[in-house]
């Protein structure tokens, strides 16, 4: 087939990339050819975008085994055991087909934890979707919620956490990005990375078929009105296939004949093999005739660019194939001999007796464009900076809190994480609704604690400022439950790269993160980039979620709710800012005033740091009873959330301008703790040199928050509990009555 | 490789050594079909649980038994003709065979399936929890059907259980209206008979548990029961993820302690 400027731009390559493909293969490609350079070269697989400015990212650290470019990045835990995790979006698809289209995205990330030679234990979601009101937001919420739930629950690993957000940026582009981490002993990690010429490369798992093909480049373009024809793209996930691969490539992995493993993922076969061919500096050879095939008569282009799910491919020793083809056999897999390595560095792909494509593998994985994008703008952001005229001075604070825990960004999310098994594998010491989730690693006396967070609206507002409230936020997720932040991974969700105003927005989050993370010890292993976030031209808000992971002995975390009566409270970090212009990126705005604007709550990364250690001492001397962060909502939602039916808070704030900021300010660097020990909490907090008043105690069935003057809230504590839970059932139970 | 030493390794401080190991074919020596009965007294009582492709709490369960409690489990295979020299014997939790076409509908055609039901004919201790309950019922060794929640939604949750009757050796180690907490974690677990048979496994004390709060809406809050002969109970919560304080609850202890504890009738041939 001849290559048209046609087909060129059909395969979302442009004109110069095409020109770079001649120089590289010194002649035109052939179609096959044209279809593998266009998913490899895709923004999705290629980061042409990001590259350079993910370079920036702090990757380094003493607990760092493995970072940037493997499946998974590996820290070690100690004891001989490392933790591989990951993060990574599946944004796209799951608009087009919410339930495949999040299910797949769970399937993949799990294939790349278990490739390194890890279990995976723990799984957690973060999401965004339109505005609750509209029914389909509430359709793909409730399609994403149960695709998650059917893969991750049947193949048996808990999904402990996550965060579910609502925005009308949203609306046409949900994002559903979902982190995945497992572990395994030191000696046993697998890499990606072709070695040892004439050995054998082994196809296992699930047959190739037709579905998925293209979807990399999909995930590469901005979304219009014929993208919804496009739901072929979406693979299908097998839960109980993937299941099966995994317990089938933890076996052959113990039998020492694997020398190099990788899953198929996104541009499957293709970016696999040449993958794992470049890392090693070799070639491999694939005779498509043996691939095992769903449907007949597909071409080698389809079966190259095909996304079925469920696929593994892997180098294993000469001579001891047959020791992995009987474990994949007892596990009833597919385990077939598709190809050889070599040494010429070529990935070269025969079919029928033909060669269909020869590309040195360093062309497609390594030589891939890398782009300058125009970025020397202001972010984009149209929201003023000035607060309006007059902020209304609220007459009911009351129930200003009652309609804020009931919104659908603070409301309990029951509804959602009732439906995922959170608890198989019997390790999960902290689960969903917990600042971090913490799981147990068998055989250790360790634990991993992990939070994932990311805020849209702050970002929006100043992509760098949100990007780093977002790390200080995690690792205070992770120091209040006493666990010491090691290691992180980001998924970047953003809109056309190529408009300036938005990647500019990319290039300040990617600094305010690599800044963050260099200060809060939190080097970057790995991560996503989701871009083309846009429908009709609208993009979302810039919304990088950051996923931390941290360390701790095992022990019964530190829980968010009250304990009992009489406990005292400290507000470790203090009362924060009450800013009119920071007050612009709250909660409270969004709900209560229904406005944006102004700046993200002001970070002091110093400050933040020193509350995190303070906060580590408290809990290594048993001091807490309770603990929980402040974020969205502030002081007023956090003594909410911590209240449970039958205890609550009388409580004392200080004087504000305006009330409302002092209770719903989301100033950062504060934790609420209640306490038998006040006075020793107050001797720590003043030993790293921050603030920690005594606010309140806690008592029977209500809460009141005052200042000097007045009582500014005083309610039942059961009230706010049904307002808390009973908000999401409601508002999805309006979706069947529609 | 790269040691890997942080500094607060717990150097040379012992932990439980708990990874389980792959389940094989022939994990338990095959005892001879000839072998008589052994009456055996406990702790020691050795379990067997069987791994289907797609049983998930299997794990869990070893763990239970070998690490909460002491005992001694092993894992047996699918497609194992035997359970070797297994005293009592584990269906777990998972989605076995996928679950596709209906909870357990393929893994009683297993072959282990067919030892198991020699196994429990003769008297051999079966405790099959969640999805091991719904192949007990589809194998036909409890009566009854476990269809989806009223609510069609999957629950994990922890839920309150009255225990209904301590007359079995699953249940002997706890009083009648005991109550345990216990999670769920299931898409299918509403149990379901004729009123006949459900006024049948009430006359003759077969309802093990039953939910203080029905979360599945089960005919009669039922949550475990009991065949005939006592010697099988079926139950759709999870005990063994309720035996270690660090998980929360301990509720699901008596249940594995009552089984580790009681006289095995007949050991497995």
């Amino acid at each position: 087939m001849t290559i048209t400027q046609e087909l060129i731009t059909q395969h979302q390559l442009t004109f110069g990339e095409y020109a770079k493909i001649v120089a590289l293969l010194g002649r035109e490609p052939s179609y096959t050819e044209l279809g593998v350079f266009s998913v490899m070269w895709s923004e999705h697989c290629s980061y042409k975008s990001s590259r350079i400015h993910l370079k920036k990212l702090p990757t380094e650290g003493k607990y760092v085994v493995q970072g940037p470019g493997e499946n998974a990045g590996i820290i070690g835990i100690g004891d001989g055991w490392v933790v591989a995790f990951k993060i990574e979006s599946h944004n796209h698809p799951s608009y087009i087909e919410p339930f495949q289209g999040a299910a797949t995205g769970v399937g993949g990330i799990l294939r790349d934890i278990f490739t390194m030679g890890a279990r995976p234990i723990a799984v957690m979601d973060s999401l965004r979707f339109g505005n609750a009101d509209q029914a389909l937001s509430r359709r793909i919420l409730a399609g994403v919620v149960q695709g998650i739930a059917h893969y991750g629950n049947c193949f048996g690993v808990p999904t402990v956490g996550g965060e579910c957000v609502f925005e009308d940026c949203y609306a046409g582009n949900p994002l559903v990005n979902v982190f995945a981490l497992g572990v395994c002993k030191a000696n046993e990690i697998f890499y990606a990375k072709a070695s040892g010429i004439g050995n054998p490369v082994i196809y296992v798992g699930a047959k190739t078929g037709r579905d998925g093909i293209h979807g990399a480049s999909m995930a590469s373009a901005e979304f219009t009105e014929e993208s919804k024809q496009k739901r072929p793209n979406v693979q299908v996930g097998d839960p109980f296939l993937e299941k099966l691969l995994l317990e089938a490539c933890i076996e052959a992995m113990k039998t020492g004949a694997i020398v190099a493993i990788q899953d198929m993922g996104a541009a499957g076969l293709t970016s696999s093999s040449c993958e794992m061919g470049s890392r090693g500096g070799v070639g491999i050879d694939i005779d498509l005739d043996r691939v095992p095939q769903r449907e007949p008569g597909m071409t080698a282009y389809e079966m190259l660019l095909s996304e079925s799910q469920e696929r593994m491919l892997l180098v294993a020793e000469k001579g001891r194939e047959d020791e992995v083809f009987h474990v994949f056999r007892k596990w009833g897999l597919d385990a077939v001999t598709i190809g050889t390595v070599t040494e010429d560095g070529k990935l070269r792909i025969r079919h029928h007796g033909q060669t269909m494509a020869e590309i040195p593998n360093r062309a497609l994985a390594d030589e891939a464009p890398k782009y300058d994008r125009p970025h020397n703008v202001k972010p984009y952001r149209k929201a003023p900076v000035d607060p309006p005229a007059a902020i209304p001075q609220s007459r009911d604070l009351t129930a200003d809190l009652l309609t804020l825990v009931a919104s659908p960004d603070l409301c309990s999310k029951r509804w959602i994480w009732e439906q995922y098994d959170f608890m198989v594998r019997t390790n999960t010491l902290a689960g969903p609704g917990s600042d971090a989730a913490v799981v147990r690693v068998k055989g250790t006396d360790k634990s991993i604690a992990m939070s994932l967070d990311g805020n849209g609206r702050y970002c929006y507002l100043d992509p760098r400022e949100g990007a780093k409230l977002a790390v200080a936020e995690c690792c205070r997720n992770l120091s209040t439950t006493g666990a010491l932040p090691v290691a992180a991974t980001n998924n970047l969700n953003f809109g056309n790269p190529e408009r300036p105003e938005i990647m500019a927005q990319l290039v300040e989050a990617i600094e305010g993160i690599a800044e963050a993370c260099a200060f809060f010890e939190t080097p970057i292993t790995g991560g996503n980039v989701s871009l083309y976030n846009e429908t009709l031209g609208e993009g979302i808000y810039p919304t990088p979620v950051l996923g931390i992971i941290g360390l701790m002995k095992t022990a019964k975390p530190i829980p968010v709710s009250f304990q009992r009566e009489g406990a005292h409270l400290v507000l470790l970090g203090g009362f924060g800012q009450t800013d009119p212009i920071q007050f612009g990126s709250s909660q409270y705005a969004k709900v209560i005033i229904k406005d944006l604007w102004g700046q993200p709550p002001k970070l002091d990364m110093a400050y933040e740091k020193r509350v995190h250690e303070a906060m580590r001492e408290i809990v290594a001397q048993g001091l807490a009873e309770s603990a929980h962060d402040l974020s969205e909502g502030g002081l007023a939602v956090a003594l909410a959330e911590s209240a449970t039916s039958t205890t609550g808070a009388e409580v004392k704030v200080g004087h504000a301008a305006i009330a409302a900021f002092s209770l719903f300010g989301e100033s950062p660097s504060r934790i609420l703790v209640s306490t038998s020990s006040p006075k020793q909490i107050q001797s720590i907090a003043l030993q790293f040199g921050i603030e920690s008043p005594i606010i309140g105690v806690t008592i029977k069935e209500r809460l009141q928050i005052g200042n000097e003057d007045h009582m500014l809230i005083d309610v039942a504590t059961a009230d706010l509990k049904h307002s808390f839970e009973d908000a999401l059932p409601r508002l999805l139970k309006t979706q069947n009555a529609a | 490789m790269q040691t890997i030493k942080c500094n607060w390794d717990s150097g040379s401080q012992s932990v439980p050594p708990q990874i389980p190991p792959a389940p094989n074919q022939a994990h338990f020596p095959a005892a001879a079909p000839t072998s008589i009965a052994k009456l055996k007294s406990n702790p020691q009582m050795k379990v067997g649980i069987v791994v289907f492709p797609g049983s998930n709490c299997d794990h869990d369960a070893w763990y239970a038994i070998n690490s909460n409690l002491h005992g001694n489990a092993e894992f047996i295979w699918h497609d194992s003709p035997t359970l070797g020299d297994a005293e009592a014997v584990i269906l777990p939790g998972g989605f076995s065979y996928g679950d596709y076409l209906r909870c357990g509908a393929i893994a009683r055609f297993s072959p282990v399936m067919r030892a198991v039901k020699e196994f429990a004919a003769v008297g051999g201790l079966v405790l099959g929890i969640c999805n091991g309950f719904q192949i007990l019922v589809e194998a036909g060794l409890l009566p009854g059907a476990l269809l989806r929640n009223i609510d069609l939604k999957f629950h994990c949750q922890e839920v309150a259980l009255r225990t209904e009757t301590a007359h079995s050796p699953f249940t002997s180690k706890l009083h009648k209206g005991e109550i345990l907490r216990v999670p769920i974690a299931h898409g299918e677990g509403r149990y379901f008979a004729d009123e006949h048979t459900l006024d049948e496994l009430e006359a003759e004390d077969r309802v093990a548990f039953r939910y203080l709060e029905n979360p599945n809406g089960s005919a009669r809050d039922i949550a475990g029961i009991l065949n005939r002969e006592r010697n099988v109970m079926g139950m759709m919560p999870h005990p063994e993820r309720a035996c270690d304080p660090l998980m929360g609850s301990v509720g699901g202890l008596g249940i594995l302690e009552s089984l580790l504890a009681s006289t095995p009738v007949l050991a497995a041939r």
